[in-house]
């Protein structure tokens, strides 16, 4: 079912991804980079990526609970996910996001 | 510099450590002023020992009595959450928050939510704690408790480097921070937190002995600073949590030398004519029904009539109930609760344990101030025999330091030697005894004074009366079997009463008979006086008779022959 879902939510649905850094730092570049990569090869043409700085906008940290960085939310489709880390660990990032069934 | 000379500095930790006061009701003291001032304390205990409340009263208190907010991060409550459980204290956390003088930032963090992918760090927290310390001016900080990372961020040696660099964050933040964690097995917290935090360190602790709870606290750690090395009872009540600073026993209390009135006349009499001396620890000790409860009770009622106030701790009956008996037994407690000068506290022994019972006392006597307290019975308090002795103690010379009369009972079931046992009787300076003694099937109270420090007392055993009337306190009768009271008594008397009346009549007769032989001899004396006296006035008119007749017949004679050698015939006519 997990198999199935996964794979139908992953061919139909835009995806609002967040991605939280705190500042410019080799962490927050690498994630950037790194969910770049994923979703043209995953999401072309149905994603958007929003990057919220908590330097700049220390308030939002709370509505997402976010106490690591980086951290990506995917706000859509729901249910919502949270992924922490620099996304390095494609295959953890692809079933975080659930674009591929867990092992 | 002289090394002497700098002594009281060195003492008091590297360049006067300074300390932000707690404001929990002895912990300030046990602390020696309150917690490292900008350095952070680690409180740990296991589930439900009142960490969080600890915590958050640091935070209120400080917000109200020292004007510093603070910032409370709770990764286990929800605002709502600890708002509602703080309530009943009278805490009102949104009204702090609109004020300013309190932020609450929940952390809400499900395990399994969060998929790792790569490295990470806590700069979002940081961000947030630092964005809630700016919006109050925070001064005080409480991470409650940040174990809840471990399990869901995953990667372990990630976090306890950040955990490392959150402290150390804290730390230059100038903020004095409280940060709790579970107690683990082996180690003071589960993952080992007071590893990072080197400053202070106490341990709360909830044990539960013959299904009794008891709260303890200690401090295991403070650097640079005294602090009281002991294990401290801890309450949780009404007004929030409180430490009871009971110290280690110093016998420093001032001696007071006046004394005051037991509430009983004869026992006054018996304790030197004066009672005992105020500030005295008393024991009362007796078999059930002795009057234990009635004697104390009149000790109270005595104080409040001289205008003093007193608290009874009650843990066998209730407020009520007492008032209710003392009433049959012509002591009125009721009035003086009214009056403001009694209180009553009544708790079933098994309700808390050994600490919790004297901390509850301890307060009860900080808040009401009482000149004389009774425990009735101290006896019911019950806890480890290693550390019961000694907490007893520790209480009495509370008690002493307070210069509070204290009028403890203590129940007793076997015989005298039993009695030693109690352990406590060391500390006691008056120690009386009521006892039922059974005397031909009849129980009666006998009262003794079994020691009295300072004072000459009487050595012996009484009567103790109960009566509607009041007290009263008698001499017994020393009989072949022992002293005698009661019925027995009253016979004895009344067998002595019949002896000595029997006695006396005999007397009497014996008095009267020696009057009747005196009067009665007196009687034969004068009989036989006047019998001499007329046989003597007989003989003597007889013999004077006699005489005239003698000397008649010899005058005759003397006549005749007159005659016959005169006229003869005539002369003798003459003479007829």
């Amino acid at each position: 079912m997990t198999d199935t879902g996964a794979t139908e939510t992953a061919a139909q649905d835009r995806f609002l991804l967040r991605l939280y850094v705190a500042g410019q730092t080799p962490k927050s570049l690498t994630a950037f980079s790194n969910l770049r990569k994923i979703c043209e090869t995953h999401l072309a043409g149905r994603y958007e990526i929003e990057v919220i700085d908590l330097l700049e906008r220390p308030q939002l940290a709370r509505g997402d609970e976010i106490i690591a960085v980086p951290t990506l939310v995917r706000k859509l489709p729901e249910p919502i996910k949270k992924l922490i880390g620099d996304l390095s660990d494609t295959e953890r990032v692809l079933v975080g996001l659930q674009l591929m069934p867990e092992r | 510099m002289v090394a002497g000379s700098e002594s009281g500095s060195v003492a008091s930790g590297p360049v006067g450590l300074l300390k932000a006061a707690t404001g929990i009701a002895g912990l300030d003291e046990v602390t020696d002023g309150g917690l490292p001032r900008g350095r952070t304390t680690l409180v740990c205990g296991g589930p439900g020992c009142g960490k969080t409340l600890m915590a958050m009263q640091f935070l209120v208190r400080g917000a109200i009595d020292a004007g510093e907010p603070g910032v409370f991060v709770a990764f286990e409550e929800s605002p709502e959450e600890l708002a509602q459980n703080v309530a009943s204290l009278g805490w009102d956390l949104e009204d702090l928050g609109s004020r300013r003088l309190l932020a609450i930032d929940h952390v809400r963090i499900v395990e399994g939510e969060i998929v790792e992918t790569g490295a990470w760090d806590l700069e979002g927290l940081f961000i947030r704690l630092g964005a809630a310390i700016d919006a109050v001016g925070a001064r005080r900080v409480v991470l409650d408790t940040v174990e809840s990372l471990f399990g869901p961020l995953g990667n372990e040696l990630l976090l306890r480097a950040e955990l490392r660099r959150l402290f150390r964050w804290l730390n230059d933040r100038g903020v004095t921070a409280i940060v709790t964690g579970e107690r683990g097995g082996a180690t003071l917290t589960r993952h080992g937190l007071e590893e990072y935090v080197s400053d202070c360190v106490i341990v709360l602790d909830h044990r539960v002995h013959d299904q009794v709870s008891t709260r303890r606290l200690r401090v295991v750690k403070y650097r640079g600073s005294h602090h009281g090395p002991d294990e401290y009872p801890f309450l949780i009540d009404r007004t929030g949590f409180s430490v009871l600073p009971v110290s280690a026993m110093v016998l420093q209390h001032e001696a007071s030398s006046e004394r005051i009135p037991t509430g009983v006349g004869e026992l006054d009499a018996m304790l030197d004519g004066n009672g005992y001396y105020r500030g005295s620890s008393v024991l009362l000790s007796g078999t059930p029904g002795s009057g234990k409860t009635s004697l104390s009770a009149r000790f109270l009622e005595a104080g409040c009539e001289r205008g003093e106030r007193g608290t009874l701790f009650a843990f066998e009956e209730s407020p009520a109930q007492i008032v209710r008996n003392m009433r049959s037994v012509g002591v009125d407690l009721q009035q003086w609760v009214d009056k403001g000068r009694l209180q009553m506290i009544a708790a079933r022994p098994a309700a808390y344990g050994l600490e919790t019972h004297l901390a509850r006392i301890y307060w009860a006597i900080e808040q009401f101030e009482p000149s004389n307290v009774v425990i009735d019975p101290l006896s019911s308090l019950q806890g480890e025999e290693y550390e019961i002795n000694a907490t007893l103690s520790r209480l009495i010379d509370h008690f002493k330091r307070r210069g509070i009369t204290a009028l403890m009972t203590a129940l007793i079931r076997g015989e005298f030697e039993d009695r030693a046992g109690l352990g406590i009787s060391s500390v006691i300076d008056t120690w009386v005894d009521v006892s039922n003694m059974e005397i031909d099937g009849e129980r009666n109270r006998g009262i003794s004074i079994l020691k009295s420090r300072g004072m000459g007392h009487s050595h012996q055993v009484r009567e103790f009366q109960i009566t509607s009337q009041g007290f009263a306190i008698r001499d017994v009768c020393a009989g072949e079997r022992g002293v005698l009271m009661g019925s027995a008594r009253r016979v004895q008397e009344a067998r002595e009463r019949a002896a000595a009346t029997a006695q006396g009549a005999e007397l009497d007769a014996k008095r009267r008979r020696l009057e009747y032989l005196r009067s009665a001899q007196q009687a034969q004396v004068t009989a036989l006086r006047a019998q001499l006296e007329t046989e003597t006035l007989e003989l003597a008119n007889e013999i004077a008779t006699g005489e005239r007749r003698e000397r008649q017949l010899e005058q005759d004679r003397e006549a005749i022959a007159a005659a016959r050698r005169g006229a003869g015939v005539s002369e003798q006519g003459k003479g007829r």
